[in-house]
C-alpha cells in the first residue's frame, strides 16, 4: 500500500492554532499548543489516551471552548463566533467520531438525510435520493441504505458516518480514531477511504489515531501530542527518526519491537 | 488544588450545598435557554408533531386501562362509607369532584413520569453518550431546540389533554360500577357528576396538567442531556428523572391545590 501524492497548498491555511491552553478542574490538558493545517493535507495527530488530542479538535468543530488561545478555522476565530456564525462554519467541517455516533432511531437513508433537508432545504426529493445514493456509493455501502445502525458491522458504522459528513461536501475533515476496534483488513479499508476522501472531495483533514500503519499511510504530517503540546511534527519518518523514548513507545509497540 | 482535596470538599456539608445551588443554577439556564429558544425560528413542527404522538397517542392505552380501574375501584371503595348514611345517590359527585380535582391529574402525571419522563431520560443520555447530540450539533443542527425543545413543548401540551382524557375514562369506570349496583342511567350519572365540577376545576385540572407536563419534559431532557459517564449514567438519568419528576408533581400538586382553594 501506498500512497499517491497530493498537492498542499502550503501559503493556504486551513486550520491554525496558536498557544492554545485547556484545562478540566485542576488537570490542564492542553498547553500552549500552536499547530497549522494546509489546504489539501492530511495531518495525523498521535498522542496517548487522554492526552487531549479529542479536545483539540472538539475545540476546531466548536464542541469546546479553549480556555485561552487562538483556534481560526478557513480564516474564522472560532471562539469569537455567534451560534448562527459557527452553524455555518461547523457545514464546512466533517466530523468523524470515534463510536461513529449515528442516529439509532433513524435508517441510514435517515442519517444521511438529516443533515441535508435541514441545511439544504431547497433540495428536490430526487436531488436528496441521489446525494445520499452517491457518497454510500463512494463509501461502497449502498446496500446497506435501508438499514438501522444496530445491523451494521463496526467499520460499515465508521464508513457510514464519514457518508453522512460527506454529504454536506465538507472542506475539513476531522477523524477521532478512525480504525480503532476494527481488525486490519477492516483498518485498510478506512485507511484507503480516508485517502480517498482527500483526493475526490479535495479536504483537509486531521487524524487522531494510536495506529501507526493508519498514520504511515493517511498523513502527510504527524504531529505527536506531548504533554499538551506538539512534541514532534514532521513526515512519518522525520518524526520517528528519533531515540526519545515517548516517541519510540508508539513505534516499537504498533511495529512490535523490543523496547 | 489537588483531586483529592477536592473531593473532600465536596463530600462536606458545604460542598453538597454549593453543589445543590449550582445544579438549581443549571436547571434554571436550562429552562430559560428552552424559552429563549422555543419562540425563534427554525421551528421544530414536524419533531414536535412526532413526540406529541410518541407521548400522547401511545400513552393511550396505558392511561386509559389505569383511568378505568380507578374509576370502579374508588367507586367501590368508597360505596360502603356513602352507603352507611344512605348516601350512595352522591357517588356520581363524589367521584367527579375527586377524578377531576385531584385523581386525573396526579394519576396521569405519575404514570407519564414512569413511562415519558424515564424514556426522555434514557434516550437523550444515550445519545449523549454515543456523541449522537455533538453529532446532529456539527452538523448544523440545534440539538438543544431539535431534541429538547420539542419534547418539553410535546409533554406539556399532551400530559393535560391525557389528564382529560384519564378523567372522562375514569369516570366512565365509576359508571359503570353505580350502573352495576344502583342502576343509575348514565345520562343521570354524568349529569350528577358535571353539576357538582365548576369550570375552576377543570381550569386547574388543565393547568396542572401543563404543569406537571412541563415538569416532567424539563426533568426528563436535562438529566438525559447531562448525561456523563456512561452507560451507567445512562440508567442514572432514567432513575433520576422519574424520581425527581415524581417528587415534583407531589410538591407542585400542594401549592396549586393551596392556590386554587384560596381562589374558590
Amino acid at each position: 500500500m501506498k500512497k499517491e501524492p497530493i498537492r498542499i497548498e502550503k501559503n493556504d491555511v486551513v486550520i491554525s492554532i496558536d498557544d492554545l491552553g485547556k484545562s478540566f478542574g485542576s488537570l490542564q490538558v492542553l498547553r500552549s499548543l500552536s499547530l497549522q493545517v494546509y489546504k489539501g493535507e492530511n495531518m495525523v495527530l498521535l498522542g496517548r489516551s487522554a492526552s487531549g488530542k479529542s479536545v483539540l479538535i472538539k475545540i476546531i468543530a466548536g464542541l469546546m471552548f479553549s480556555d485561552k488561545g487562538s483556534v481560526k478555522v478557513l480564516g474564522r476565530e472560532v471562539g469569537q463566533l455567534s451560534t448562527k456564525e459557527l452553524d455555518v462554519l461547523r457545514l464546512k467541517i466533517g466530523f468523524s467520531f470515534q463510536g461513529s455516533a449515528l442516529y439509532d432511531s433513524m435508517t441510514v437513508r435517515e442519517n444521511l438525510e438529516f443533515p441535508l433537508i435541514r441545511n439544504k432545504r431547497h433540495l428536490t426529493r430526487h436531488e436528496t435520493d441521489r446525494a445520499i445514493e452517491g457518497v454510500l456509493q463512494d463509501v461502497g455501502l449502498l446496500e446497506t441504505i435501508d438499514q438501522w445502525p444496530s445491523e451494521l458491522s463496526g467499520g460499515q458504522k465508521k464508513r457510514v458516518g464519514i457518508a453522512r459528513t460527506l454529504i454536506l461536501r465538507p472542506e475539513i475533515m476531522l477523524y477521532d480514531e478512525p480504525t480503532s476496534g476494527l481488525d486490519p483488513v477492516t483498518s485498510l479499508e478506512i485507511i484507503n477511504l480516508i485517502n480517498e476522501v482527500q483526493k475526490k472531495y479535495d479536504t483537509s483533514s486531521i487524524i487522531i489515531t494510536h495506529d501507526l500503519t493508519c498514520a504511515k499511510f493517511t498523513g502527510e504530517r504527524i504531529a505527536v501530542l506531548l504533554n499538551g503540546t506538539i512534541g514532534r511534527l514532521g513526515s512519518f519518518d522525520e518524526v520517528f527518526d528519533t531515540d526519545d523514548p515517548a516517541i519510540r513507545g508508539f513505534y516499537n509497540y504498533n511495529f512490535i519491537k523490543d523496547s | 488544588m489537588n483531586q483529592q482535596t477536592e473531593n473532600k470538599k465536596n463530600l462536606l456539608p458545604t460542598g453538597k450545598i454549593k453543589q445543590y445551588f449550582i445544579e438549581v443554577y443549571e436547571v434554571a439556564r436550562f429552562i430559560t435557554r428552552f424559552f429563549k429558544e422555543i419562540f425563534l425560528p427554525p421551528y421544530e413542527f414536524k419533531e414536535i408533531i412526532s413526540q406529541c404522538y410518541s407521548i400522547g397517542y401511545k400513552s393511550l392505552a396505558l392511561i386509559s386501562v389505569t383511568g378505568f380501574i380507578t374509576g370502579i375501584v374508588f367507586t367501590a371503595q368508597s360505596r360502603p362509607s356513602l352507603a352507611d348514611f344512605g348516601a350512595t345517590s352522591w357517588l356520581p359527585s363524589l367521584v367527579g369532584i375527586a377524578v377531576i380535582r385531584a385523581l386525573a391529574p396526579l394519576i396521569t402525571a405519575l404514570i407519564a413520569a414512569g413511562k415519558t419522563g424515564s424514556s426522555i431520560g434514557a434516550e437523550l443520555g444515550s445519545m449523549k453518550v454515543t456523541e449522537q447530540i455533538d453529532a446532529m450539533e456539527v452538523s448544523g443542527t440545534n440539538p438543544f431546540k431539535f431534541l429538547v425543545g420539542s419534547r418539553i413543548v410535546a409533554t406539556t401540551l399532551m400530559i393535560p389533554a391525557l389528564t382529560m382524557y384519564n378523567g372522562l375514562v375514569a369516570m366512565f369506570g365509576s359508571y359503570l360500577n353505580v350502573h352495576a349496583n344502583e342502576m343509575t342511567s348514565m345520562k343521570s350519572f354524568f349529569q350528577d357528576a358535571f353539576s357538582s365540577i365548576s369550570f375552576l376545576d377543570i381550569y386547574a385540572s388543565v393547568a396542572k396538567g401543563i404543569v406537571y407536563g412541563f415538569t416532567i419534559g424539563v426533568t426528563g431532557c436535562y438529566k438525559g442531556y447531562n448525561t456523563t459517564q456512561g452507560t451507567q449514567g445512562v440508567g442514572r438519568a432514567a432513575n433520576s428523572a422519574v424520581v425527581i419528576s415524581m417528587f415534583l408533581i407531589f410538591i407542585e400538586e400542594m401549592i396549586i391545590v393551596q392556590i386554587v382553594n384560596s381562589i374558590r
